[in-house]
């Protein structure tokens, strides 16, 4: 029943879009959307099913070589596909106010095509216990989603990011083949279903390695992090929404899945994913501060959320290597549960992110503000999101890294050694993560939603429709449910923790869960009561201009910009962040109207991976003449090869 | 194995010289056509009538008989294509060389570790030729539209091979070519249209000014 019920939700998701596209156009949205729905409903039925029962198994024979359609669902695979359908269904909604035909005559149809296929290919990969058809959904989510991110194929910055994404997916393929292959000669098949491998030899270092490299990709991990920028930024916001929300974690879930290959990881790859954990997580959140553009500001929030919850995982497997399951039960219920909540508030923020840059029209920082006057649930439902992905109480970011820190103090009371290394290490640096990010929330939302517009298009805003409103208020009550009543999503937890190698030792055990509800429900309580009061009080209050320094001409550009609230963060991290700037030299009394210009920009991929490309380019320059761009000539280069390789390997 | 397939075989080979040594644009299609429908008999012949055999020898005949050159022929009329093959290589050159290929397959053919009930039988040197054929239309004719002839080509020699080996080879590896192929005429005709657009000439020479 479990497995069936989340079978035809693959299928049903899958064929959602390309169903739409049999139909009359006017159709289209209507009959994509509703299968969608009916399929994530299922799906999700289906996931909770597995999270309250017992794991479920089943093979078919398939005729591909090697490959078997067999599927495993157990605690682990239930949260991650429970996700995938809520957060799908959810974007797919917001889509049809967001991303309509009439709007988007283009797009619209492509969009919804490979938005299902992109959810059915998360949902069979994560399903699957079998290599060939976890690779085959990996493809199609891989691929569904580069359409999805070159939706905008007019504009060379969306086409851009599309082929960076593309070829980032690419090698990560490649990793994920090479992992398989290795898997199978060490187990024999390719069933990912296997029992307990030792992790001392030699050649589990190697598939660990390639595992981290082929999900870390995926994941975004720093500093394979460089097409997750520019892919969230420019693909529509429900898609932003499903990839920084559930498809980057299915990089996590890989990792996952690969780390509890192993009986007792070595210590030193606890550390390594603690220390990826930590540097994605900091440098994150400080390219976030530098950006101008609202979507790849939470892009960069995307890594910065990643590395928390590698840190997490680095604590459990930390608590592996070392014999202790508290710690392991800590720093695995963080992460997962960290997986949970991030999908949960970064899908909110995208969302309404897109909203105000869908009445807007323009992701610029700068060009917005004052949004919350003409857009107050937008801003309320971003305002949620923020206080989430800041981990403040009382809501659900605070709970998965309250897990996380209880790990890192754990491992903090340890005799000297690598662990408290790793407990001394890692709390601090959480903590300038959840500073960092108050600071650059503060920022968005300052300069988004409050003060006043900054251009016309700003001022002429109107507040989106139900359909887009709707999803935004059921993410924003799923923060407050699981920030306020954490005990709820335990037995999950503890389903999944059991199925990648715990001893069943509840996550209630380990962290004071109730606890949090007597602290966060009065906590709510009181912000519901200020939050009405100062709605009151704003109702009663008048305009006043601001003092001007004597200056006769204020306009609203004149405000804070989000660049200036940024300048001192970004100032202090400039060797990192590497700041461009072009300022005019003002050197008389009435200086000629100029320009200034500021930039943060994404230094891995192009103060380190552009220049190698460019490097090895003009090494290669000598070959050059065999590209002559003549089909036939290369042709003849393919035949030549394969009568080589027939020489060579008869 | 029916004593009908050498043949058969023999036919799909002397198709090979047809194709390579025709000069009208028509003949190559026709040609090509016809290759493609002897291979769905083969099918047939080969597995003396087994319900997959059937299945296998209708989708080929239908598709490679019928719909490719269907497509072809539209191409050609849609983009008014003259009606030359245009080789860089002239037609007895060309002849020559699929001559030596055909030597060639069965000289090689005899040095691999065959199946018993495959050695002797011309499935695997008809196959290589087919294939050595393929390369040669795609690598030597100027016209896209003869590219996509060559494509074809190649992949009946793929086909002759898997039909000889269809119990031995897993069907969907078959019918995965059979898309492939499908796929990649459709590509072909968009680029047809695409380039006969851009460049006012269906030279794909003329691509090489894409380069850089």
């Amino acid at each position: 029943m479990t497995l069936h019920l989340i079978l035809l939700a693959i299928a049903l998701t899958g064929v959602s879009g390309l169903l739409a596209l049999l139909v009359p156009r006017a159709h289209g949205a209507r009959v994509a959307t509703a299968t969608l729905l009916v399929g994530a409903t299922a799906g999700a039925a289906g996931a909770v099913l597995a999270l309250r029962g017992e794991a479920v198994r089943r093979a078919w024979p398939w005729a591909v070589p090697g490959g078997a359609l067999s599927f495993r669902v157990d605690g682990l695979a239930a949260m991650f596909l429970l996700q995938i359908f809520v957060i799908a269904a959810l974007g797919a909604i917001y889509g049809v106010g967001y991303f309509s035909d009439e709007q988007q005559p283009q797009h619209a149809r492509k969009v919804r095509a490979f938005y299902g296929l992109t959810t059915a290919g998360m949902s069979l990969l994560v399903a699957s216990a079998n290599a060939v058809l976890f690779l085959v959904g990996w493809e199609v989510m891989a691929l569904a989603a580069f359409m999805l991110v070159s939706t905008d194929d007019e504009d060379p910055v969306a086409r851009h990011a599309g082929l960076v994404y593309l070829l980032s997916t690419r090698v990560g393929t490649l990793c994920l083949i090479a992992y398989f292959a290795l898997l199978r000669s060490v187990t024999g098949s390719f069933s990912l279903d296997v029992a307990a491998l030792d992790a001392a030899r030699p050649v589990s270092t190697a598939l660990f390695a390639l595992a981290l490299a082929a999900f870390g990709l995926k994941a975004g991990v720093m500093p394979l992090h460089i097409w997750l920028p520019g892919a969230h930024a420019n693909a529509p916001s429900h898609v932003s929404a499903l990839m920084s929300g559930v498809l980057i974690k299915m990089g996590i879930y890989g990792i996952v899945r690969a780390v509890s290959l192993f009986v007792a990881p070595p210590v030193w790859w606890g550390g390594l994913v603690l220390s990826l954990g930590i540097a994605s997580a900091v440098l994150g959140v400080l390219f976030a501060i530098g950006q101008h553009d609202l979507k790849r500001l939470l892009a960069y929030h995307s890594v910065e959320n990643i590395g928390i919850i590698l840190m997490g995982l680095g604590v459990a497997m930390l608590g592996r290597a070392f014999g202790d399951e508290t710690l392991f039960v800590l720093g695995a219920a963080g992460a997962l549960l960290h997986t949970w909540n991030h999908g949960i508030f970064k899908a909110l923020l995208f969302l309404s992110a897109g909203s105000a840059v869908h009445a807007a029209g323009t992701r610029e920082i700068d060009r917005l503000g004052g949004l919350s006057k003409k857009m107050p649930a937008t801003a309320g439902a971003f305002a949620v999101g923020a206080i989430a992905i800041c981990g403040l109480p009382p809501l659900n970011g605070f709970v998965s890294e309250l897990l996380v820190y209880l790990g890192l103090a754990r491992a903090c009371a340890a005799t000297p050694g690598p662990l408290f290394a790793a407990g001394a290490i890692g709390a601090p640096a959480l903590a300038l993560v959840g500073a960092l990010a108050v600071a650059c929330f503060v920022k968005a939302y300052g300069a988004v939603f409050l003060g006043e517009p900054r251009t016309e298009a700003a001022r002429h805003v109107h507040e989106s429709g139900p359909a887009m409103l709707g999803p935004m208020a059921t993410l924003a009550v799923l923060c407050v449910l699981i920030g306020v009543g954490p005990v709820l999503v335990a037995p999950a937890l503890d389903r999944a923790l059991v199925s990648i190698g715990g001893s069943g030792a509840p996550v209630r055990s380990a962290a004071p869960l109730s606890l949090l509800t007597w602290i966060g429900a009065p906590l709510l309580f009181v912000i519901a009561i200020g939050v009405i009061w100062a709605y009151r009080r704003r109702v009663a209050s008048r305009a006043q201009p601001t003092w001007d320094c004597g200056y006769a001409a204020g306009t609203a550009r004149m405000q804070y910009t989000s660049s200036s609230f940024a300048e001192i963060i970004v100032g202090l991290f400039s060797t990192v962040l590497r700041p461009e700037r072009s300022a005019p030299k003002i050197d008389a009394l009435f200086p000629a109207a100029s320009h200034f210009h500021s930039h943060v920009p994404e230094v891995v991929l192009d103060r380190a991976i552009a220049p190698t490309f460019r490097v090895t380019g003009r090494a290669l320059a000598s070959l050059r003449w065999m590209q002559r761009g003549s089909v036939h000539l290369y042709v003849v280069y393919v035949f030549a090869a394969l009568v080589l390789a027939l020489l060579v390997f008869r | 194995m029916s004593s009908a397939v050498d043949p058969v075989l023999v036919l799909v080979l002397l198709l090979n010289f047809y194709v390579v040594g025709t000069s009208r644009l028509h003949a190559v299609i026709n040609g090509v056509a016809l290759q493609g429908a002897v291979l769905g008999v083969l099918a047939l012949l080969v597995h003396s009538g087994s319900v997959l055999s059937v299945l296998v020898a209708l989708a080929t005949i239908l598709l490679k008989g019928l719909l490719m050159p269907m497509m072809l022929r539209r191409a050609m009329r849609e983009a008014s294509i003259r009606r030359e093959v245009e080789p860089f290589i002239d037609y007895v050159p060309s002849l020559l060389a699929v001559a030596v290929a055909t030597g060639a397959s069965f000289a090689f053919a005899r040095r691999l570790p065959l199946a018993p009930q495959h050695v002797g039988s011309l499935l695997v040197p008809a196959s290589l030729a087919t294939v050595g054929t393929g390369f040669l239309v795609l690598a030597t004719r100027r016209k896209a539209i003869t590219q996509a002839a060559g494509y074809v080509v190649l992949e009946n020699g793929v086909f002759v091979l898997g039909v000889g080996l269809l119990e031995a080879m897993p069907f969907l590896v078959e019918v995965g070519v059979l898309l492939d192929l499908f796929v990649a005429i459709f590509v072909m005709g968009i680029i047809i249209y695409q380039v006969n657009r851009e460049f006012a000439s269906l030279d794909t020479a003329r691509l090489s000014n894409l380069k850089e």
